[in-house]
């Protein structure tokens, strides 16, 4: 019969049957509300911007680290166990070992792919702490942490913290001789503690190092724990992201109050679901042409043998180079030792590491501002800030250089210990040194950016003048350019006022006010930042170049 | 200092009016609003967009065969088959071929949906609006009443003594918590403080397992040495070596600068502890000519003629000596246990 | 002879010069005086070291003295055997460009006769270790397994994990070990050249060097398998960071600019 006739009656009272996917919509939505959630951010607006893209990396390489994860727990075991190899590779023949390095040595050589897989997961690692490492710096750089942020760049902080623990903990899983040497020295600097030193490192490692504990207990730190605080502070942060909106460049039609962008669906739906795969992509390709941690060639790990170049990771190779350039400082007293020599970097990392975490605070409080910003800063705008960033950064490479300076002693053919004075002494200097430059650099940019409004941009056209002069066209900028380069806010310092006040009774100020002050001029003061253009200036000087 | 406090004429002018206020005329800096949509050629040219499409379907198609090719490697290669590719090196084929053909079939799906996003769907710029993250007062009113209502109907405000021994039973009960991690490990005790070896222990040689004698530790030389007993299948194994492991250096008696280290050596056999007093390396670059031992983890560098001082970096002491010297049958034997804790310092190391 | 016409202008030319005319006399004095006593014990080992104290006097006296008794600028001979001669010469170490604690290595300047009689007239000065035959350093049949583990023990704290080299103090270091023959390194573990201990037979018997020998062969050859494809060097985690930051995080942002950026616009005609 014609399919007129099994139509359902519905459709004869002018009601078409919905399609498939409709009708699972209308399913779920019955459930679980989806329509209201996708009114909301279907259509979500994403501005372009390429470094809007780093903490995509972090997220795509996150998400990667933990399907290569999950892949290589099905081979590895966790097991300090001591095992006599037997396996293919011809090198450790006969070698004691531990089961946790006999099964990634399994990995790498009889599981088919496991190699690959082992590598995709490193170096994901590598590229993760370094996305959320650009990726911080772009948002300390341009203020994006300013209010409504401040939470979430602490949650992306501490993300990047855990990260760097959980980098850590899996690269001390195999335990080889180079990780199994980093393991000792962390037990060497818990047993600088004062007065607990000694009582973590027996309850860490289940008694004298290395034990036979700690290989499964870093193991589900690294699989469980810390990945797990991650995840949740990951779907917070993204959360958080998507309910403050992105933050965007100032431009024509870009307000604190817009965000001008391409919707989510369709193009940011294809273009960051796209990114994932470019950079899942790019990580394989990596892994395909790059060796990372071959512990084959490492050995086993036996706490009486070494191998010169004795690294950690990047992500730690800050705390390294503090540890390598301290003077050896150790104090006796009333029968108990401070090793200042280990505890004192110790203690500086985290120091140096908590400086971020704090500063949108701080900075909140030296301009008084308590609204929300949603245009972002242009580096040379905040002067002071991008210097202190600078700074920042420069002291954490010169740690970098010190974690690293028997391998630049070789290379450059310098000696080992001019490297380490020139860490102790430009680790203090460096940022010094790169606040100062940073910020002229800034307030450099800040004056071209002034001229350009107020004198156009230079064409590079030389026009003679009849009675022979020769000038240089200066093109006027457009409306929009006008308005991008003269769009910033310019904060002015805090003023403590008059001393006395109006009755004549000399007013209290406190140290805090004073610091407080002396620090807004510091950001804000005379020759800390470039006065903007007025639209009287600008105007006077283009009216005057009609009179020409 | 609250935000109060701070005058209001310190705050910058709010973002609308950033420019300041030009009477009479217009803002020369003023906001021109979003520019006209420009449009791509993939707009006006519908064969350009076809290419497009064919661009974007021929990248997915690859992305089909790479996953194709990597299914074939897997299947093609032996594991163990390492080859020769310039300028990469003798790597693994499997290797090699899996990574390359996951990277690209996953590559060409991302490159695929972004030329797609780029070029066919609309690149018209939208401007959505923002709202305060604040909530209005009246939200704020009502839950500030709501939470008051509910707190009064709960009467802990009132009722101060379950109050407290609520904050007193969760302050506690986490306590069960902490106990239980106290069999994660023993005490220290003077677990630190000492090692294997004793008065008599022969001195064996790491690399023979032979008792070292002292004809056999040439000036020059370096050897490393464990205590007699200590097989490599002990249970404990590392954690012994871990404090026990041993540098023997042979130095002439005329050039150690250190008269306890003359006294504890045997004709000028010295031993030191191999574990570095930093954070605990096995330092054994040992530069024979200027009897210089340097940890290759952070460069602490000890001066093996002098007592094993510290003459550059982050170590805070010497490394402790092993007083030795000959049993009757001429073999090299411990005369005790260190008379100090190896390895990097601790709180009770006093 | 180009090194040496460079050298002529050298404030220790005339020194040289001097010491070469002295060390000529009173070898020509040395080769004709006892004539006839020693025609009769004349023998190839002989010949081959009065070869030797030829060359020596000319390359070498000038830092070791001319008996080998060593002086300012360069250590006493006497006892440092044949071995230790074939691998200074032989790896071009010696002579020296300039004394110092860190004498590399350089394109070798004597052939390998002439090596060995300097060898034959240094080992004349006193007993020490001898050069190695070719059965002795062949790693053939050696385990490589056992070799490593020596090589951790015994080497790697130097020469890093698989022999690339590393920093000792005062810009001194312990060189790659790539491409070194098996004679070289056997020699050097016997005979500790300059900064590096000896690991004499005492302590390390002839199988134990072959084993070293083969591992090093095996993990830091030409040949050597790198399975995960570019070894960066084999320096660990630094080149790796290095390598992550650069092609890794490159890669990506190149990549990110792309899927950021805007879409070429239609030329307005």
């Amino acid at each position: 019969m014609s399919t007129a006739t099994t139509n359902p009656p519905a459709d004869q009272a002018g009601q078409r049957k919905a399609p498939a996917g409709e009708r699972v919509a209308d399913w779920a939505d019955g459930r679980l509300g989806i329509y209201g959630l996708a009114k909301a951010n279907m259509r979500k607006i994403f501005p372009d911007h390429w470094s809007f893209m780093l903490g995509e990396v972090a997220l795509y390489s996150f998400i990667i680290i933990i399907l290569t994860g999950v892949y290589l727990t099905l081979f590895f075991q966790p097991s300090m166990t001591e095992v006599v190899y037997h396996g293919p590779y011809e090198p450790m023949q006969g070698i004691r070992m531990s089961e946790a390095y006999a099964s990634t040595l399994k990995i790498s050589f009889e599981v088919r792919g496991g190699l690959l897989v082992r590598q995709i997961h490193h170096w994901g690692a590598l590229i993760f702490l370094a996305a959320m490492f650009v990726h911080m710096c772009r948002v300390f750089f341009t203020g994006a942490f300013r209010k409504p942020r401040e939470v979430n760049w602490v949650f992306g902080f501490l993300l990047f913290v855990l990260g760097m623990f959980t980098g850590f903990t899996g690269y001390s899983l195999p335990d080889d001789l180079l990780s199994g040497t980093g393991v000792r020295f962390t037990q060497g600097a818990i047993l600088s503690v004062p007065i607990v030193g000694t009582y973590i490192s027996m309850f860490l490692f289940g008694g004298e190092f290395p034990g036979h504990d700690f290989v499964a207990r870093f193991y589900s730190i690294h699989i469980l724990l810390l990945p797990g605080i991650m995840l949740g502070l990951l779907v917070a942060h993204l959360i958080l992201v998507f309910y403050h909106k992105h933050t965007q460049f100032a431009g024509p039609g870009r307000t604190n109050k817009n965000v001008v962008g391409m919707p989510l669906l369709p193009v940011y739906m294809a273009k960051a679901g796209g990114f994932f795969f470019l950079v899942f992509g790019i990580i394989a390709i990596i892994s395909a042409i790059a060796t990372i941690n071959p512990i084959w060639a490492l050995g086993p790990y036996r706490p009486d043998q070494v191998s010169t170049g004795a690294q950690p990771d990047w992500y730690m190779g800050f705390a390294e180079g503090l540890v390598r350039v301290m003077p050896g400082w150790e104090i006796n007293f009333w029968g108990h030792t401070l090793n200042l020599g280990v505890f004192i970097p110790l203690v500086l990392f985290g120091l140096v590491l908590s400086l971020p975490a704090v500063y949108p605070f701080v900075e909140s409080w030296i301009t008084g501002d308590k609204r929300e910003h949603h245009i972002l800063d242009r580096p040379r705008n905040a002067p002071t800030r991008t210097a202190l960033g600078v700074a920042w950064i420069t002291a954490y490479f010169i740690g970098l250089v010190g974690g690293g300076n028997d391998l630049w002693a070789t290379h450059f053919h310098l000696s080992l210990n001019a490297i380490s004075w020139f860490v102790r002494i430009f680790f203090f200097a460096g940022p010094v040194i790169a606040f100062i430059v940073t910020k002229r650099i800034c307030l450099g940019l800040q004056r071209r950016d002034r001229d350009k409004v107020l004198h156009g941009r230079e064409t590079g056209i030389i026009k003679r003048l009849p009675h022979g002069e020769f000038v240089e066209i200066h093109e006027p900028l457009s409306p929009g350019q006008l308005h991008t380069l003269t769009a910033h806010e310019q904060y002015k310092p805090v003023e403590l006022g008059p001393e006395v006040d109006e009755n004549g009774v000399k007013r209290k100020i406190s140290p805090v006010q004073k610091l407080r002050a002396k620090l807004s001029k510091g950001y804000y003061g005379e020759n800390n930042q470039i006065a903007k253009p007025t639209a009287e200036e600008y105007k006077e000087i283009s009216e005057g170049h009609g009179h020409h | 200092m609250s935000s109060q406090q701070i005058p209001e004429d310190n705050l910058p002018v709010v973002q609308e009016t950033a420019h300041g206020a030009v009477e009479g005329t217009a803002d020369p800096f003023a906001d021109p609003g979003l520019p006209a949509h420009k449009p791509r050629i993939q707009d006006l040219d519908e064969r350009a967009a076809n290419r497009s499409e064919r661009a974007v379907a021929f990248m997915f198609v690859l992305s089909m065969l790479s996953t194709v090719g990597f299914i074939a490697s897997y299947v093609i290669f032996p594991v163990d088959k390492i080859v020769f590719i310039w300028p990469f090196g003798h790597v693994s084929a499997l290797n090699f071929s899996l990574g390359l053909t996951l990277g690209f079939a996953l590559f060409f799906i991302g490159a695929g949906a972004v030329h797609w996003a780029r070029t066919l769907m609309s690149d018209v710029e939208v401007a959505a609006e923002r709202h305060p993250i604040e909530a209005p007062a009246e939200v704020k009113a009502q839950v500030l009443a709501d939470f008051k209502a509910g707190a009064e109907e709960s009467a802990i405000g009132r009722r101060k003594l379950i109050r407290t021994t609520m904050f007193g039973a969760l302050a506690l009960v986490p306590l069960a918590g902490v106990v239980l991690l106290r069999d994660l490990g023993p005490l220290p005790e003077k677990k630190l403080r000492t090692t294997m070896w004793a008065k008599g222990k022969l001195l064996v040689n790491m690399n023979t397992g032979q008792p070292l004698r002292p004809e056999h530790v040439a000036v020059g030389s370096l050897t490393f040495a464990k205590p007699e007993g200590l097989e490599d299948d002990a249970h404990d194994f590392l954690s012994q070596i871990a404090k026990a492991a041993l540098m023997i250096v042979r130095i002439e008696p005329d050039d150690i600068k250190d008269k306890r280290q003359r006294d504890w050596a045997h004709e000028g056999i010295v031993a030191f502890s191999k574990i570095c007093t930093h954070v605990g390396c096995p330092i054994s670059l040992y530069e024979q000519q200027t009897h210089h031992v340097l940890c290759p983890c952070h460069q602490s560098t000890f001066d093996l003629s002098d007592g094993a001082r510290v003459i550059f970096g982050p170590a805070g002491h010497a490394l402790p000596q092993l007083r030795i010297g000959v049993n009757s049958e001429g073999n090299l034997e411990a005369l005790g246990d260190f008379d100090e804790p190896v390895g990097p310092s601790f709180w009770e190391r006093g | 002879m180009k090194k040496l016409s460079a050298r002529r202008r050298h404030p220790l030319a005339a020194v040289v010069v001097l010491l070469l005319a002295l060390a000529a006399t009173g070898g020509l004095y040395a080769a004709f005086a006892p004539a006839g006593k020693a025609q009769a014990d004349e023998t190839a080992q002989s010949l081959a070291i009065d070869e030797g104290k030829k060359l020596y006097t000319v390359g070498c006296a000038s830092c070791h003295g001319t008996g080998g008794q060593g002086t300012t600028d360069g250590p006493s001979l006497v006892g440092v055997g044949s071995a230790a001669v074939d691998f200074q010469v032989g790896t071009g170490r010696m002579p020296a460009q300039q004394p110092g604690a860190q004498v590399p290595k350089k394109p070798v300047i004597y052939t390998q006769a002439e090596i060995d009689q300097l060898a034959a007239y240094v080992a004349s000065l006193g007993a020490g270790p001898i050069t190695p035959t070719d059965k002795q350093v062949d790693p053939a049949g050696a385990d490589v397994a056992k070799g490593g583990e020596l090589f951790r023990n015994n080497c790697a704290q130097c020469h890093n994990f698989t022999g690339k080299g590393g920093a000792l103090t005062k810009g001194k270091y312990a060189p790659d070990l790539e491409g070194v023959s098996p004679k070289h390194i056997y020699e050097a573990m016997q005979t500790g050249p300059q900064s590096m201990p000896s690991f004499p037979d005492t302590t390390m018997p002839e199988q134990e060097k072959k084993d070293i020998i083969a591992y090093i062969q095996t993990v830091n050859g030409s040949e050597s398998a790198s399975p995960g494809g570019l070894a960066l060097g084999g320096l660990g985690p630094v080149s790796e960071g290095l390598f992550a930051w650069i092609f890794g995080l490159g890669a990506l942002v190149a990549v990110a600019i792309w899927v950021a950026a805007h879409t070429a616009k239609a030329k307005k005609s």
